[in-house]
C-alpha cells in the first residue's frame, strides 16, 4: 500500500440528493421454484422486483434521478454529468444516460454516458462523479445505478436478477447530506459472470462465482480502504455489501467482522433481489432513508469481471429535511403487486413468438 | 515375483482449487511424494486421469508432467479405466517393478474438474458410459446409480433411510482429514431430509467432484536404504477385473461381478480371505455402490450391504472401518486421483501415521476403486511390514 491508495478529491464531495426506484411487481421465488424444480429448489430470497411491461432502465432512471432531484432542491441545468450505470441499457448503441438527461432537463450543458461494469457500473459511475466535481471541474453530477437484470430461465440467477435502482446527485460537501470520506477500488480480470454480445442471457462460473469472485474481491477492498483509514468495523453505524442473494453479504459482514445489526437495514435483497447495478446504491438509500447525523457508513459494491468499489461516509444533519422530500425505499418495497411465473415471462419478453 | 512395497505417498487438498492447474496439482502430490521416499528416482512414472482431455484440453499426460517435475526423459503415460484409474495405475507400477523392469515407479493421480461448468463437465463425466447404447438417451453415472439405488430398494425391500449410515460414516470420518473437501459431521436427520438429486439419490448419496492431485513411489524392498524413513507398506495382493460396460447388459445388476472376482482374485494372491484385513477403502461414489460392493467382496450377504452400516460396524472404531479419511463423499472425488488418494490413505493407516483417524491395529487393509457401475474394478491387499 503506497499513499496513493485511497482516492481522495482535491475538494471534499458528498451526496446532495438521492432516489430510489422499484417497480411494483414481486415474483416470489417459489414461483420459479414451483415451475422449474416442482418446488424442491432452495430459495435465495423471498421474492424479487420485476419490471413492467412499460418499463426499462431509461425509464426506471428517470424516477430515481427525479426523487433525488427532489431531495437535493438543485436546479437541474446546475448538473454537469448524467451517468448511468447498468448491465440492462435498452440499447446497445445509443445512450441510456441523454434520455435521463433530457427528461430531468439537465440538457444541453452536459456530460451523458453509459457505464458498464456488470453490478458495480453504478459505483463506478460514483467513483468518476467525485472526481468530475472534485477537480472543480463542475459542481454537481448525477450518477445512477439501475438494472432490469436478466436471468435465463430456470438458472439459479432467474430466483433473484431483479429490476430496481437507485440514483444519486453529487456536490460540493458544503452543501450533502452525507460526505465521502474517501473511496477505493480493487479490480482484477475474473472471468465469474458475463453476456457476450448478441446474447440474451448471461453466463456464470457457478461456485467460482463465490471465494475467488465476490468474497475476495469484496474482502480485500474493504480490508484496504479500512486499513487506509485507520478504522475498524465498529466505527461504521452502518455497512452495506453487494447483495446478489441474502447469505453472500450476510457472511461477508461476517468475515469482516461486521454485525447484523449495522447491515440489517441495507439488505433489501430478500425482498426485492438483485437489482445488479442498483443493488448496493439501493441499499444506501434506505439507509440514508433512517440515519442520523454523524453515522458513518461503509459501502461496498461487487461487479463481476471482477472488482469492488468501498466508499467511507459519514452522514450531515442536511439528511434530516431532505430525505422526506421524496418516497422513501421502504415505501418503494411495500408497494407490491404480486406476480405469477406465466405474467413475469410476459413482462420480461421471454415469451418469444417468432 | 519380487516384493513390492510403497515407499513414498504424496497428496493435495481435495477442493475446488480454481487457481491451480492440473500439472501444478499433479506436481504438488509428487514433490511430497519424493519427499516422504527421502528422494528416491523413478524410472516410470503412471498417470491415473479420466477427464483431462475433455475438461482441460489436454492429452498425453505423461511426458507434460514427467518434463514439468522434472523427470524429462523417463517412460511415462497416462493409464484411464474411469473411476477404477488409479487402482488400475498402480497395478501397471505394481507389475513394472514386480517383473524387475523397474527398480522404483511413480503413480500420480490428477484430475480438474472446475476448469468446465457442469453442463460440460457432466458431458465429460457421461462419456465413461457406453456411449452409443446409454450416454446417447441422457445417461449420466449419477441417474446410472439412481436406477441401481431404485432397483435395489425395489428387490431387498429397503427404505432410502437404510443408506443413511453411508454418508453419515463418511462425514464423521472426514472431520479430522485436513485434505478432506468437507470437513462436517451430518446427522441422519440431514439426509433424510437432503434434496434431492437423481430420484431416489439425494445429495448425501452422491460424492462431489472435486480437483486433487495424490502420488505413490513404488520400489523393492531390498533397494532401500538401511535408514529409509517410513515404515514399509507391502503390496500382497493386487487385481484387475472387468464387466459388461452397458449396465442393461448384466443379467443380474444387484451382483457387482467384477468387483467379487477381483477381490477374490487379489485376497488369493496375498494369501488372505477378505475377513482377514483390518479395514476396507470402498469406493463410495455412490451410497449404493458402498452396499453392493460391501456385498461383492462378501463382508455381507446379497440385500444386506446397508445392515452392516448399522452398530457402528463400519465406523473407524469398528471391525471394519471404510472411507478412514472420508472417503469419496467427504474427502472428495477427484476422478482419475481417488484410487490414488484411497492407497495414500490406506498406507497411512498401515504405517500408523493416520492421527485421528488412525484405525487401532491397522495391518491389512483392502483397496478398491470402480470404474462406473464395477465395470472396471481394481482392487489391492496392502499390508504393513512392520
Amino acid at each position: 500500500m503506497n499513499d496513493n491508495t485511497l482516492l481522495k478529491p482535491s475538494r471534499s464531495v458528498g451526496i446532495i440528493g438521492y432516489g430510489a426506484y422499484v417497480p411494483r411487481y414481486r415474483l416470489p421465488a417459489s414461483e420459479v421454484s414451483r415451475v422449474w424444480t416442482g418446488g424442491h429448489a432452495g430459495l435465495p430470497i423471498e421474492e424479487k422486483a420485476v419490471a413492467g411491461i412499460d418499463e426499462d432502465v431509461a425509464t426506471m432512471s428517470i424516477e430515481a434521478a427525479r426523487n433525488a432531484l427532489s431531495r437535493a432542491g438543485t436546479s437541474p441545468d446546475q448538473i454537469r454529468a448524467v451517468w448511468v450505470g447498468s448491465e440492462s441499457h435498452p440499447y446497445a448503441v445509443k445512450p441510456t444516460s441523454t434520455i435521463v438527461a433530457e427528461a430531468i432537463g439537465a440538457v444541453p450543458n452536459v456530460q451523458a454516458g453509459d457505464w458498464q461494469f456488470a453490478c458495480k457500473a453504478g459505483t463506478e459511475a460514483i467513483v468518476a462523479a467525485i472526481g468530475f466535481i472534485g477537480s472543480g471541474m463542475a459542481d454537481y453530477a448525477m450518477a445512477i445505478g439501475m438494472d432490469t437484470a436478466q436471468g435465463k430461465p430456470s438458472d439459479a440467477l432467474e430466483y433473484t436478477a431483479a429490476s430496481g435502482g437507485a440514483a444519486y446527485l453529487l456536490g460540493p460537501a458544503e452543501n450533502a447530506l452525507a460526505v465521502f470520506n474517501a473511496s477505493y477500488s480493487y479490480v482484477t480480470d475474473t472471468p465469474d459472470f458475463w453476456r457476450r454480445a448478441y446474447q440474451k442471457y448471461p453466463e456464470h462460473g457457478e461456485r467460482f462465482t463465490g471465494q475467488p469472485a465476490y468474497f475476495k474481491h469484496i474482502t480485500e477492498a474493504s480490508k484496504t480502504l479500512m486499513e487506509a483509514m485507520g478504522t475498524n468495523p465498529e466505527d461504521y453505524t452502518y455497512a452495506l455489501f453487494h447483495q446478489p442473494n441474502t447469505k453472500f453479504p450476510q457472511r461477508a459482514a461476517g468475515i469482516l467482522g461486521f454485525n447484523k445489526d449495522q447491515i440489517a437495514p441495507g439488505l433489501l435483497v430478500p425482498k426485492i433481489g438483485n437489482t445488479y447495478a442498483g443493488s448496493s446504491l439501493i441499499g444506501l438509500t434506505a439507509v440514508l432513508d433512517i440515519a442520523e447525523p454523524g453515522d458513518r457508513i461503509l459501502l461496498v459494491s461487487f461487479g463481476s469481471g471482477a472488482g469492488s468499489d468501498a466508499f467511507d461516509l459519514t452522514v450531515s444533519d442536511a439528511v434530516l429535511e431532505r430525505r422526506d422530500r421524496a418516497p422513501k425505499t421502504a415505501k418503494y418495497i411495500a408497494r407490491r403487486t404480486e406476480i405469477d411465473y406465466a405474467m413475469y415471462t410476459r413482462m420480461r419478453g421471454k415469451l418469444v413468438m417468432k | 515375483m519380487n516384493d513390492v512395497v510403497i515407499a513414498g505417498i504424496g497428496q493435495t487438498a481435495v477442493s475446488e482449487h480454481w487457481d491451480i492447474s492440473l500439472r501444478e496439482l499433479a506436481f504438488q502430490a509428487i514433490e511430497k511424494a519424493l519427499q516422504d521416499s527421502g528422494g528416491l528416482q523413478p524410472q516410470v512414472l503412471y498417470v491415473s486421469n479420466i477427464h483431462a482431455q475433455s475438461l482441460s484440453g489436454q492429452a498425453h499426460l505423461g511426458a507434460l508432467i514427467a518434463d514439468f517435475a522434472g523427470m524429462i526423459g523417463i517412460e511415462a503415460l497416462t493409464v484411464e479405466a474411469a473411476g477404477a484409474s488409479g487402482g488400475a495405475a498402480l497395478r501397471q507400477a505394481y507389475l513394472a517393478v514386480a517383473a524387475g523392469a523397474a527398480d522404483t515407479a511413480m503413480v500420480v493421480g490428477v484430475e480438474k474438474f472446475t476448469d468446465k461448468i457442469t453442463a460440460e463437465a457432466e458431458s465429460a463425466i457421461a462419456t465413461i458410459t457406453d456411449s452409443d447404447f446409454e450416454a446417447i438417451h441422457g445417461l449420466t453415472p449419477t441417474s446410472q446409480a439412481a436406477m441401481l439405488m431404485r432397483r435395489y430398494m425395489h428387490e431387498f425391500d429397503v427404505p432410502r433411510e437404510a443408506f443413511a449410515d453411508f454418508p453419515v460414516i463418511a462425514h464423521a470420518n472426514g472431520v479430522s482429514n485436513p485434505n478432506a473437501m468437507f470437513r462436517r459431521a451430518i446427522k441422519t436427520e440431514f439426509y433424510n431430509r437432503a434434496g434431492i438429486v437423481s430420484e431416489p439419490l439425494n445429495m448425501f448419496d452422491v460424492a462431489p467432484n472435486a480437483d486433487g492431485g495424490a502420488a505413490l513411489i513404488l520400489t523393492r524392498a531390498e533397494l532401500l536404504p538401511p535408514a529409509f524413513p517410513q515404515p514399509l507398506v507391502r503390496i500382497s495382493g493386487s487385481s484387475m477385473t472387468t464387466d459388461t460396460l452397458a449396465m442393461h447388459d448384466r443379467p443380474d445388476p444387484m451382483d457387482f461381478r467384477a468387483a467379487r472376482l477381483s477381490v477374490e482374485r487379489a485376497c488369493r494372491q496375498a494369501g488372505i480371505v477378505p475377513s482377514d484385513v483390518n479395514m476396507f477403502e470402498l469406493y463410495d461414489s455412490f451410497s449404493i455402490y458402498t452396499a453392493l460392493s460391501i456385498e461383492a467382496a462378501g463382508f455381507a450377504d446379497r440385500g444386506k450391504g446397508w445392515e452392516l452400516a448399522q452398530n457402528d460396524h463400519l465406523s473407524l472404531s469398528g471391525a471394519l472401518p471404510i472411507a478412514t479419511f472420508g472417503g469419496l463423499k467427504a474427502r472428495g472425488n477427484p476422478g482419475g486421483a481417488t484410487g490414488v488418494y484411497q492407497v495414500v490413505e490406506a498406507v497411512m493407516q498401515l504405517r500408523g501415521q493416520a492421527g485421528d483417524n488412525q484405525v487401532t491395529g491397522a495391518q491389512r487393509a483392502l483397496v478398491q476403486s470402480l470404474g462406473g457401475p464395477a465395470s472396471s474394478v481394481a482392487t489391492h491387499v496392502l499390508e504393513s511390514l512392520n
